[in-house]
């Protein structure tokens, strides 16, 4: 038992202090000036992918609902974090964590009577709140409608930006691992055998749209606090199918893949910034490739665990 | 007092009426067979006993509480457990986390404990896979606890589904056709499962049947349903002799 114990904590100390070793280095090549502003911008957006795509994960991946109105609550994220700190005054906390409750009681809101649909119809019914967040953001007067608002405060900084992704990395991480993960995954395998098994399938629906729309408005608010500017049209479907893009790339139901598809798609993006014209394309082109070759998604359902590295690590295969 | 007292229960599909004035009685610790052609209404009573429908009119008492349209979740929670006809296991996840998921109704920690991993979170864990594993020993499907569940032998799957079930910790237990597909032999197995899990968990059993040597051979009481309607009950050998069901059913089977 000790030793297990031992070798337990040896390994959580570990990891820790990988996190904290690439925390430091990032953040000593930002502060020494090695990083230029292009090579910031696509760290930032690769962290707010990240958290977009692993909590849409949760959703669709784990849950299996299909949700299409994840630029939706980032909108609202978005929008409740910069009326705190830039009209009201609040730090930047404070702003987030008002993102994240607005969210999230967004998510509850909508997910409550849409959760009852399933496949198409709730596709369509998410796909559609996601629209009327946004055409009704576009008519409020008091952020500007359709123009948005500009000037936000660069508040978004790497120790922000790294610290949101892996809590959002380790909620869901933990969630999944646990009896309520399992709870939700066997919506996904059976509903009505969940049900029958002492599952309120509904209940679990709605925690995991809540707590995937709580972390898309996170993730908007660092958006926001970045970039300068937040308009309506930033957040239309097409960004929300960017996500599940990310999310089937992937592998539906695997977080170590919808991080990898996270990264990959902002790289992909990033480096190809200078030709417009061919990036649909391409982008296209590999998603189709993926889908023949790989319809399972990069990933499938597995994920790369300290179990897996370790059977790697001592050969066993 | 009966564990479970059915009466007038009635559900139409449409035009159609599947189930008409369904009487029934479950006593503590009995088991009990509902036969019929197909079609004759049998998986739509489990439906409506396990809240997968709602009845049109009749009550369900079960442990002096009516559950006539309760949701399926909160009757699981009363203390019944059923298994499918067409097997309707959790396919992409193992043999272990099948059995798990039947647990979760009784978990010990929070969503919170989970998240933060506490002590309460591991302390909980352990015991949910002690339990589980000691249903899977049951079913002698330990050996197989990592293996994905759609893998698994049609036979074993059978089994898991019980097992799974019964993780539930039930006090009734609903078997919709669990000799479907299998072998003589294997049905005699089966039997004497349903025999020795009855007597070990102290459990009450409703069975769904087609194989009449199971029906016969562990039923203590049966019912016959023709048309959605009971067209007799009694002892296996009140059945066997019974005009209405031979005609109705049993036609070849008896000479």
């Amino acid at each position: 038992m000790q030793p297990i114990l031992k070798s337990k904590l040896t390994r959580f100390v570990g990891e820790v202090l990988v996190l904290v070793a690439l925390f430091t280095l990032v953040q000593y090549v930002i502060t020494a000036g090695l990083l230029d502003q292009y090579y910031q911008i696509n760290l930032t957006s690769m962290c707010i992918n990240i958290i977009l795509a692993v909590s849409l994960n949760l959703i669709n991946g784990f849950t299996g609902q299909l949700s299409l109105g994840h630029a939706g609550f980032m909108a609202i994220g978005a929008y409740a974090s910069v009326i705190m700190t830039q009209m009201m005054n609040q730090s930047f906390v404070v702003g987030i964590l008002v993102a994240c409750a607005a969210a999230s009681i967004a998510g509850f809101i909508i997910g409550v009577p849409t959760l009852r649909l399933k496949g198409d119809y709730l596709a369509i019914a998410t796909l559609a709140f996601g629209e009327i967040i946004r055409v009704v953001l576009q008519n409020i007067d008091a952020v500007n409608g359709p123009a948005g608002i500009v000037g936000i405060p660069k508040l978004t900084t790497w120790p922000w930006l790294f610290g949101a992704t892996i809590i959002t990395i380790l909620v869901v991480v933990n969630l999944i691992n646990s009896s309520y993960g399992r709870a939700i995954v066997s919506i996904r395998e059976d509903e009505i055998a969940s049900e029958l098994m002492g599952i309120n399938t509904t209940k679990y629906k709605v925690l995991a749209f809540v707590i995937g729309a709580m972390f898309a408005g996170l993730a908007g608010a660092l958006y926001a606090h970045y970039f300068y500017i937040i308009k309506p049209g930033t957040f239309s479907f097409l960004k929300s199918f960017d996500i599940l893009v990310m999310v089937v790339l992937g592998g539906l139901g695997s977080t170590t893949g919808a991080i990898i598809a996270a990264m990959f798609v902002t790289m992909l993006t990033a480096a190809l910034q200078s030709l417009p014209a061919i990036r649909m394309i391409l982008y296209a082109v590999i998603l189709i490739v993926v889908m023949i070759y790989r319809p399972q998604g990069l990933m499938g359902n597995k994920e790369l665990s300290r179990q897996t590295l370790d059977r790697i690590w001592s050969g066993r295969k | 007092m009966s564990l479970m007292e059915i009466k007038n229960l009635n559900k139409s599909f449409g035009g159609l009426s599947a189930v008409i004035d369904f009487d029934f009685r479950l006593e503590q610790n009995e088991l009990v067979g509902l036969i019929g052609p197909n079609g004759a209404g049998k998986t739509t009573v489990f439906n409506l006993i396990t809240g997968v429908y709602k009845p049109d009119s009749g009550i369900i008492v079960f442990n002096n509480k009516n559950i006539a349209g309760l949701p399926p979740y909160v009757i699981c929670s009363l203390g019944i457990a059923r298994t499918f006809q067409n097997i309707r296991l959790f396919n992409n996840l193992t043999v272990l986390d099948n059995v798990k998921i039947a647990a979760h109704k009784d978990v010990s920690y929070g969503l919170f404990s989970s998240i933060l991993r506490t002590p309460a979170f591991f302390k909980g864990e352990k015991q949910i896979e002690a339990d589980a594993l000691k249903y899977l020993e049951i079913f002698k499907l330990d050996t197989k606890r990592h293996e994905i569940a759609k893998n698994l032998p049609y036979g074993e799957q059978r089994r898991l589904e019980i097992a799974r079930a019964l993780a539930t910790k039930p006090t009734m237990l609903i078997l919709d056709e669990p000799a479907a597909g299998m072998n003589p032999q294997e049905t005699k197995g089966l039997m004497n499962l349903i025999e020795w899990i009855r007597r070990d968990f102290n459990l009450s059993i409703l069975l769904i049947e087609h194989d009449m040597s199971l029906v016969m051979g562990v039923c203590e009481r049966i019912y016959v349903l023709d048309y959605g309607q009971i067209i007799a009950e009694g002892l296996p050998e009140e059945i066997r002799n019974n005009k209405d069901v031979i005609e109705a059913y049993l036609g070849e089977e008896v000479e």
